[in-house]
């Protein structure tokens, strides 16, 4: 089977969020770069499959030459090849259309990406990708188990979860379930050295159009000081969520 | 070329979402002079949708879209798009509405902008504010499509509610093959869920262990709240993964969040931001959570909450 894994080059978690440029651009001063905690799991997913059924492992990422150490990482981990369109990514569309480019030339059975990418947010790519390369499609998915070609998947729903059966090719959008937490890698030494000797394939991209431009970014407005109630005065805080906050 | 709108069912009744996104819609169609068309799958009774601006609404009917199918789901809303020539389409952020999405974009080569939360500030060029970053940043962004899809974030637009009636009519529409087939769904249905509460009562590792969560369902409870949990809850196996919130959980979007034992740790924050009051019940007076909150309680949750469930049903019971 082979599995492509698609990566999104995130800031980490802790990360202060700034913006330059007029607010028009992130600010990556002092940020850490990680890979987009949904992928990660997915990627560890993609890594049992490997060691419990036999699979070949792809990651890829869209972007510039400073998210390699992202995917080195990825290839520590245990993928087998990396794969980096040479672009900078704009929108959610044009990401999907390198990304299918890449499915297509691969030829993958399964393509494993995140629900969402915690920086932009746009929860659009995974789907995208598989309208685009005409595959099957599971949303927020927490568990997958293949046997040949037929996959059942679980996904979650709000307020529970629901399993369907389904077929590769096959498109997931992955997230917290896939594996348990306590499964998630972090490379030792001997991976980091074998990832220097994987292959790190830098592709051009295809042509393609911005479907959406980023305008400008604003930061929320300062929040105000917390009105503390001593837990002695408990109507007050009833009192005060009912007259001044006005929600219940 | 009126908006359209995907309305949301859940066993044939519209779901609280779906008026949110009609008042959306409304906005637009207000802004743009036009009026506002609502497709609905398989719902029983639409005619509420008039109170919330529609003026028509296209029923489909199907036994095989019974269950939700995004393809299938995306593909009717697609075909009811293109005979309507409508080219606006706002849809909620529910777990399904954010499946189909990408599928019906790719469908109408439309630009999608996802977690939008306020009407259109430009109508040309088309220009829309959302979140990003988890609620640590807002994005202006431009739709440089003709068509365009608008994902609207729950609780960001509430409801408006004005006068009219709503049309129904029924579309009859073609099902492509579907790819993805139920086998089994478990849900409480008795219960809030988090993506359509209104209060929502969250407890963290601060509350010692799993037997300790009668209080909170209590709370949670008397509210009629949806009760949720911060990671390493749900890591230690104490709740359902489904109750995790936050940058890498659930996002809550709610309008009184109360975080019980939660120290407020950046990703946390991060999830639950976009809700509008936040109290926290914490015995550390220094916990992160005592910046985030609009009110808070220093002191032991398991003297407070059980207190404040008391007040709470004194409260409810004069209303
Ligand atoms: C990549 C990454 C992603 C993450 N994503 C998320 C996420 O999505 N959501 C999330 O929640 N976390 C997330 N985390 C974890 C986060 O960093 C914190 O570890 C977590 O939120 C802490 O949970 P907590 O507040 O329940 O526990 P703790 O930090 O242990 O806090 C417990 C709190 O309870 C208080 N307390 C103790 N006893 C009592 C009592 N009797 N009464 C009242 N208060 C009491 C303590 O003072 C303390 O403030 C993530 C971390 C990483 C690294
Ligand atoms: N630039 C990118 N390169 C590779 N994969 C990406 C990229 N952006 C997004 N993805 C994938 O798509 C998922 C959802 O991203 P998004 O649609 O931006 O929320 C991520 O979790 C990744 O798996």
């Amino acid at each position: 089977m082979k599995i492509l894994v698609c990566i999104s080059h995130v800031p980490d978690t802790t990360s202060k969020i700034n913006f330059t440029e007029g607010d028009t651009k992130f600010d990556t001063n002092g940020v850490q770069f990680v890979i987009n905690p949904n992928d990660e799991f997915g990627l560890t997913r993609a890594m049992w499959f490997k060691e419990k059924q036999g699979a070949n492992i792809t990651v890829v990422n869209v972007g510039g030459v400073e998210t390699e150490p992202t995917l080195r990482k990825a290839l520590a981990i245990g993928a087998d090849a990396a794969i980096r369109v040479n672009t900078v990514a704009t929108d959610g569309f044009s990401v999907a259309k390198q990304l299918a480019n890449v499915v297509n030339d691969g030829g993958y059975d399964l393509v494993i990406a995140g629900r969402e990418s915690i920086d932009y947010n746009g929860g659009m790519v995974p789907g995208m990708l598989a309208a685009l390369t005409n595959a099957n499609f599971v949303n927020n998915c927490i568990n997958i188990e293949i046997d040949g070609n037929s996959v059942s998947a679980t996904r979650e729903i709000d307020g529970g979860k629901e399993t369907v059966s389904t077929s590769l090719p096959l498109v997931i959008g992955g997230q917290k379930g896939l594996v348990n937490e306590s499964d998630l890698r972090i490379p030792n030494m001997r991976g980091i050295m074998m990832a220097r000797k994987k292959p790190l394939t830098v592709v051009e991209p295809v042509a393609s159009n911005t479907e959406t431009t980023s305008v400008k970014f604003e930061k929320p407005a300062p929040k105000g000081t917390v009105t503390l109630v001593s837990p002695d005065n408990l109507d007050e805080l009833v009192s005060l969520l009912h007259n001044e906050a006005k929600v219940i | 070329m009126s908006v359209l709108v995907y309305t949301e069912s859940e066993q044939g009744t519209l779901k609280k979402g779906a008026f949110e996104v009609a008042s959306y819609a409304k906005a637009v169609a207000s802004q743009l002079e036009t009026t506002v068309t609502a497709v609905a799958i398989n719902a029983n009774n639409t005619s509420a949708l008039g109170n919330y601006g529609v003026d028509k609404v296209l029923n489909v009917t199907n036994t095989q879209l019974e269950t939700f199918n995004a393809k299938g789901y995306a593909s009717v809303i697609k075909q009811v798009a293109e005979n309507e020539s409508a080219n606006i389409i706002i849809v909620s952020s529910s777990a399904d509405s954010k499946y189909l999405a990408p599928l019906l974009a790719v469908g109408l080569q439309a630009g999608y902008a996802s977690n939008v939360i306020e009407a259109p500030t430009n109508t040309s060029p088309f220009t829309i504010k959302r979140t990003a970053f988890t609620n640590k940043a807002f994005e202006m962004i431009q739709i440089n499509t003709d068509t365009k899809i608008i994902g609207v974030s729950n609780n960001s637009f509430g409801l408006v509610e004005t006068t009219g009636n709503a049309s129904a009519e029924e579309f009859s529409a073609n099902i492509p093959d579907l790819g993805v087939q139920v086998k089994s769904t478990d849900k409480v249905t008795d219960k809030v869920t988090i993506a359509d509460a209104d209060i929502v009562v969250s407890g963290g590792r601060g509350l010692k262990g799993p037997e300790n969560w009668g209080m909170i369902e209590e709370l949670a409870n008397v509210l009629g709240a949806a009760t949720a949990c911060s990671k390493p809850v749900s890591d230690l196996g104490w709740r359902p993964h489904g109750e995790h919130v936050g940058q890498t959980g659930k996002p809550v979007a709610s309008n009184l969040y109360i975080a019980i034992g939660i120290s407020g740790a950046i990703q946390h924050l991060a999830g639950i931001n976009a809700s509008k009051v936040k109290v926290v019940i914490n015995t550390d007076a220094e916990a992160p959570f005592f910046k985030a909150a609009d009110y808070g309680v220093v002191g032991d949750a398991f003297e407070v909450v059980p207190q404040l469930i008391e007040k709470l049903k004194a409260f409810k019971a004069q209303q």
